[in-house]
């Protein structure tokens, strides 16, 4: 592995950023593949799964990111946010709302004083294709409407055309139009095709100033698969080696159930490592998940299986 | 990889030595503040409620599959013609669980008379049975057998791992599927023998004596049985004298299945038993898994006698590193390679040749990647690295481990705390290790890994074939006409590229010089087997 | 100028004769012990002397073997066809010493003696065609479970000591080194005892048929004294027992040692039959490589 990422400050070529990404060790996808595999079958029980649960609520991305979303709906998706279950007062709040840009300012409202923070997609999620003005304008449009997180989408187009120069200029400009804001870039790994790929654009965005590298849109299947995860938990830990910088990860789209966050937090723990165990460095994109986190929780809580009519769903 | 990322060492015992306490709430030591992701910027951590973890490891509860499916018996008797009966010898050992020593069932040592009474018996059954048997109906008694080890595989996956100390997730998910896929595959063969490859109408050999080694005690019974009853023949299995259990169990399955008696007969005992079982003039022929002086030992006595013999012995299997390898998914394979079944392969990848240009940020990662493999409690599902199988063994690794540090060359094994009781040895990396060292020569038979370096690939392929042994190898590039060069030269049967330690009923396995001869599986395994 | 005896006749001439000596690296050495023994024809007449290789002998030739191994067995297996086809070419153009050697060794009557020099020649042929064939037949690609390609090909298992059968010292002959060789191992072979004419004219043929220097060693001399270092030689790999007669057995013993691939002598065997596989199966390794199938 390289001992320098790319450095942000400058504006790289596209043959040393191509020399630089080609050069990463290949992804062997069937070894990667066994290897998330082989990290699913960890049993994690009793105690262990009382606070994987919670860390895993912590983690949530409450996200609606649909045409049909309304100011209504957004308040409703808040709520839920900063109290998922209700009835117990201990569960913890989800770690932020993800919404369109439109509806940040609607979001940060209702989201005020209670911890949750405010996502917003941007740059012409989920495609991506829009000129550059257009996507630092969506950017600054949020940030100013309260959003504490942006959660930006890469060209894939340019990306797969080899023009990582591009690439990376907008993850620089978008990043500086964030100011304070975090920055979280989507690589759309469904449409990246191979794992060689997540690794290079892994890589490549760390280098242009990621604050978080992000599986998908949740608008393209394949999402987060295990084996996407993996390398991209792989990315961050040996990109903490070679700058000093620890970067997030958020897996979206495709974990529906506890089962699957828990099995996220195994590969985090193992490949990342237990630094990562932490809503600071690990999210999870989801809508569903949340009520399957809590209906888990009280399962552990009573011993009684839980039913979906006790959870709301906004 | 700076040692503060170093993912934590795993905290060891995991339950085994009755270290039953849980491992706190796992929320016990949030710190205040969350951790900034990137030390500017705003935090994002956010609101705190409920039990927190942020940064700290996530301890796994112990999970320990329940014992409870499995019935022991306090002693056994030995399985001859169809029936469990006292052995005439009338002795007796005592076979334990070596990650506690406690014992766990008396089994008889079987003497000359019954090692006699169980060829007479395999020998009656395939005059009168068996070898007449329309191909297509000993199919479906392995096609039973198969079934039924499915349907049993919990409680096989358990009794082995009691017996043979391996992990619960190895036996459930590798020992006891792979063992029934091996009477499937087989049983498939039965009505097909004119195509496999030995003339139109290929003939049983007869009566086969067969041993079998501790590692994978019921896997290697169905590498043996499988490809002999399907073929026509009949067999006397010796399972190893510390693991007789699953072969106990098996002839249980054989009575479920109503497969005619003497077709299957379990001799258990010690070394002595299985001497007379090779050497006893009713076999046709033999066939050996184990060490490679034992199996020298049977080539001697068997020369002369015309009788048919497969021999599939030790190992020590090389592991190419090239610089251009997919350095994670290679840390992986030299991982499993070497530390799946605690290192008892005969397979397994002991040495370590890695290119000098990677071979430091390659051993970083190794290391990093060993200090979280889980050691413990074999019957807990999240333990990586089981027990020794025995005492003896135990002590055989401990010697050659201890010739590796005398001889200059240094190991390393993660913080890895051992259970007070049982047989137990931490996962160990030699460094600093040349040729001419004892363990890059012997075979240790255990989690204990040689790492040399090599600069050119005709440097690796002539330092991975300086063995007298020829069993296994791998290969790690991502370049692919490199990958066919060095498998080319490499003097192995089989040669793994880009993965390791892989199996399957229809791929051949056996090795080349002294490791053995003959293959086992596939088409090729079926030749051993058939005139 | 012809020199005239007094009476004006021509003088006989006094014949050259060929002095037989060992085929090691491709070269013709005298064994090192400078023993040589007396080979006589069936009914007793003596024929020549051929050298009576030593121990010494047998080691340089396995060392030779063992050079020629890598590189033979890296050559394509057409082209190794056509080296076996043009060793029955030369010994197609010396029918006829072949013919008188086999009269004069057996006592075959001129016809039989043909009929075995024509099937010795069709032998190599037989085995030509072989060379690039056997791997399909006996390799294959393996239906594994999982998402691998798997293969398996036969490959030569290495050095292998042939004791060339005591009697049809010449179709048993070819039949024994023809099938070691074709498929890429080196031999070190034993000649007939009794009968050890033919083999040198066999050297003296392989040595014209493009066969690289090492890979056919051919040695003359007393069986039972050249077989036991071999058996016991830990370079060699297969043993093909032939011609072991009533010592197969230690032979085999000693083979075990290293784990040495043995093919037993079979009583029955008849030389004259369509051999298939069965010379060529016991002295290859079955190789199995595995490689993962992804993007």
């Amino acid at each position: 592995m390289p001992q320098t990422a790319i450095a942000a400050e400058q504006a790289p070529t596209n043959r040393a950023l191509r020399e630089f990404l080609h050069g990463l060790p290949g992804v062997d996808e069937v070894g990667a593949r066994e290897r998330a595999a082989g990290l699913a079958t960890r049993s994690v029980k009793t105690t262990a799964k009382a606070a994987a649960l919670d860390l895993a609520v912590r983690m949530v991305d409450l996200t609606t990111l649909e045409g049909a979303d309304t100011p209504g709906k957004v308040r409703a998706l808040a709520a839920k946010a900063r109290r998922p279950d209700p009835d117990d007062p201990d569960a913890p709040s989800a770690a932020a709302v993800c919404v369109y840009s439109d509806l940040v300012a609607v979001a940060s409202e209702a989201v005020r004083g209670s911890g949750v923070g405010v996502a917003s997609v941007a740059t012409a999620f989920p495609s991506g294709r829009a000129p550059l003005e257009a996507k630092l304008a969506d950017t600054r449009r949020a940030v100013a409407d309260g959003a504490t997180e942006i959660d930006m989408v890469i060209d894939r187009g340019a990306f797969l055309s080899g023009d990582y120069r591009k690439v990376h200029e907008e993850i620089t400009a978008v990043k500086e139009a964030c100011g304070g804001a975090h920055l979280k870039v989507i690589l759309e790994t469904g449409e990246l095709a191979t794992l060689d790929n997540v690794r290079r654009a892994s890589w490549l965005a760390m280098g242009a100033g990621a604050d978080f590298i992000k599986t998908s849109t949740g608008k393209v299947a394949p999402a987060a698969t295990p084996p996407v995860v993996l390398v991209m938990l792989e990315a961050v830990r040996d990109n903490l080696a070679a700058t000093g910088r620890a970067v997030g990860v958020k897996p979206a789209g495709g974990i529906r159930t506890a089962k699957d966050a828990i099995r996220n937090l195994v590969m985090v723990q193992e490949v990342a490592g237990p630094r990562w165990l932490d809503p600071a460095l690990f999210r999870i994109g989801a809508s569903s998940l949340l009520n399957d986190l809590l209906m888990q929780r009280s399962k552990l809580r009573t011993g009684a299986y839980a039913g979906p009519d006790y959870f709301t769903i906004d | 990889m700076s040692s503060e990322d170093r993912p934590p060492a795993p905290e060891g015992g995991n339950g085994a030595g009755g270290a039953d306490g849980a491992p706190g709430d796992g929320g016990a030591s949030a710190a205040g503040g969350g951790v900034s992701a990137t030390g500017g910027g705003t935090s994002m951590s956010t609101s705190r409620k409920g039990s927190r973890l942020d940064g700290q490891p996530l301890e796994y509860a112990p999970a320990p599959e329940s014992r409870s499916v499995v019935r022991l018996r306090e002693a056994y008797d030995p399985f001859i013609d169809g029936e469990f009966a006292p052995a005439k010898s009338g002795e007796h050992l005592t076979t334990a669980n070596p990650a506690d020593e406690e014992p766990l069932a008396q089994v008889a040592v079987c003497g000359e008379a019954d090692v006699d009474r169980a060829m007479a018996a395999a020998r009656r059954a395939y005059d009168t049975v068996w070898r007449d048997l329309p191909g297509a109906e000993r199919g479906k008694y392995l096609f039973r057998i198969a079934r039924i080890l499915q349907e049993r595989a919990r409680e096989i996956a358990v009794l082995e791992t009691l017996d043979n100390g391996k992990p619960i997730k190895e036996t459930r998910d590798f020992d006891v599927p792979m063992a029934a896929a091996h009477f499937f595959y087989h049983a498939g063969w039965a009505d097909k023998l004119a195509y496999a490859g030995m003339g139109p109408d290929p003939r049983p050999v007869g009566v086969c004596a067969q041993v079998v080694p501790w590692n994978f005690p019921l896997l290697m019974l169905a590498w043996k049985i499988a490809p002999a009853l399907a073929a026509g023949n009949t067999a006397v299995l010796k399972p190893a004298e510390t693991t007789p259990l699953s072969a106990l169990l098996f002839a249980e399955v054989c009575q479920e299945a109503e497969l005619p008696p003497g077709v299957v007969n379990i001799v258990t005992g010690d070394g002595e038993t299985g001497r007379l079982l090779v050497s006893h003039p009713g076999a046709d022929k033999v066939a050996f898994t184990g060490s490679t002086e034992v199996g020298r030992g049977i080539a001697r006595t068997l020369a002369g006698t015309g009788k048919r013999l497969t021999l599939e012995l030790g190992g020590k299997g090389a592991n190419i590193v090239y610089d251009d390898a997919a350095l994670d998914q290679a840390v992986e394979g030299v991982v499993n390679g070497v530390f799946f079944n605690q290192g008892h392969v005969c397979c397994a990848g002991s040495r370590l040749l890695v290119q000098e240009s990677v071979a430091e940020e390659f051993l970083d990662r190794l290391r990093a990647r060993m200090a979280l493999l889980r050691l413990g409690d074999p019957l807990d599902k999240n333990t990586d690295i089981g027990a020794v199988n025995s005492a003896a063994q135990l002590e055989r690794i401990r010697a050659l481990a201890e010739t590796g540090r005398a001889e200059g060359a240094e190991a390393w094994s993660p913080p890895c705390p051992l259970p007070e009781r049982g047989h137990w040895f931490p996962p160990t990396v030699f460094t600093g290790v040349t040729q001419a060292h004892r363990v890059a020569r012997e075979e240790i038979f255990g989690p204990v890994l040689s790492v040399l370096t090599f600069r050119t690939p005709e440097e690796a392929v002539a330092k991975a074939n300086n063995t007298p042994y020829g069993l296994s190898a791998g290969v790690w590039t991502e370049k692919g006409s490199r990958m066919l060069w060095t498998a080319e030269r490499l003097r192995a049967g089989v040669v793994w590229s880009n993965t390791f330690n892989r199996f399957d009923p229809a791929s051949p396995f056996g090795g080349y010089k002294e490791s053995g001869y003959g293959r086992e599986g596939g088409r090729h395994g079926l030749e051993a087997y058939l005139a | 100028m012809p020199e005239h005896r007094h009476d004006g006749a021509e003088a006989p001439r006094v014949a050259v004769r060929k002095t037989h000596k060992l085929y090691i690296g491709g070269a013709f050495p005298r064994s090192e012990s400078g023993r040589s023994y007396p080979v006589a024809s069936a009914d007793g007449e003596h024929l020549a002397n051929a050298g009576m290789a030593s121990r010494k002998d047998a080691r340089d030739a396995v060392a030779a073997a063992r050079k020629a191994f890598p590189g033979w067995a890296g050559r394509t297996a057409y082209n190794r066809g056509q080296i076996l086809y043009r060793a029955a070419e030369m010994m197609e153009g010396r029918r006829a010493q072949f013919t008188a050697e086999l009269s004069a060794a057996t006592g075959a009557g001129r016809p039989e003696a043909e009929r075995e020099v024509s099937a010795a020649i069709d032998r190599w042929v037989y085995y030509a065609g072989w060379t690039d064939k056997a791997a399909q037949v006996l390799g294959g690609s393996n239906p594994v479970s999982g998402p691998y390609d798997n293969r398996s090909a036969p490959e030569p298992t290495g050095v292998v000591g042939v004791l060339a059968p005591q009697e049809a010292p010449l179709l048993g002959l070819v039949s024994v080194l023809a099938p070691v060789i074709a498929m890429g191992n080196t031999a070190v072979l034993v000649a007939s005892e009794r009968a050890p004419l033919p083999a040198v004219a066999l050297a003296e043929v392989l040595a014209t048929s493009d066969l690289p220097g090492g890979v056919a060693n051919i040695l003359t001399g007393r069986t039972a004294e050249l077989a036991p270092p071999l058996a016991a030689h830990a370079d060699v790999n297969a043993l093909d027992l032939a011609g072991a007669g009533e010592s197969a057995a230690d032979l085999e013993e000693a083979a075990a040692e290293t784990l040495k691939r043995v093919l037993r002598p079979d009583p029955a065997v008849e030389w004259e039959a369509d051999p298939g596989l069965s010379r060529i199966r016991p002295f290859l390794e079955t190789k199995t490589v595995w490689h993962p199938v992804g993007t």
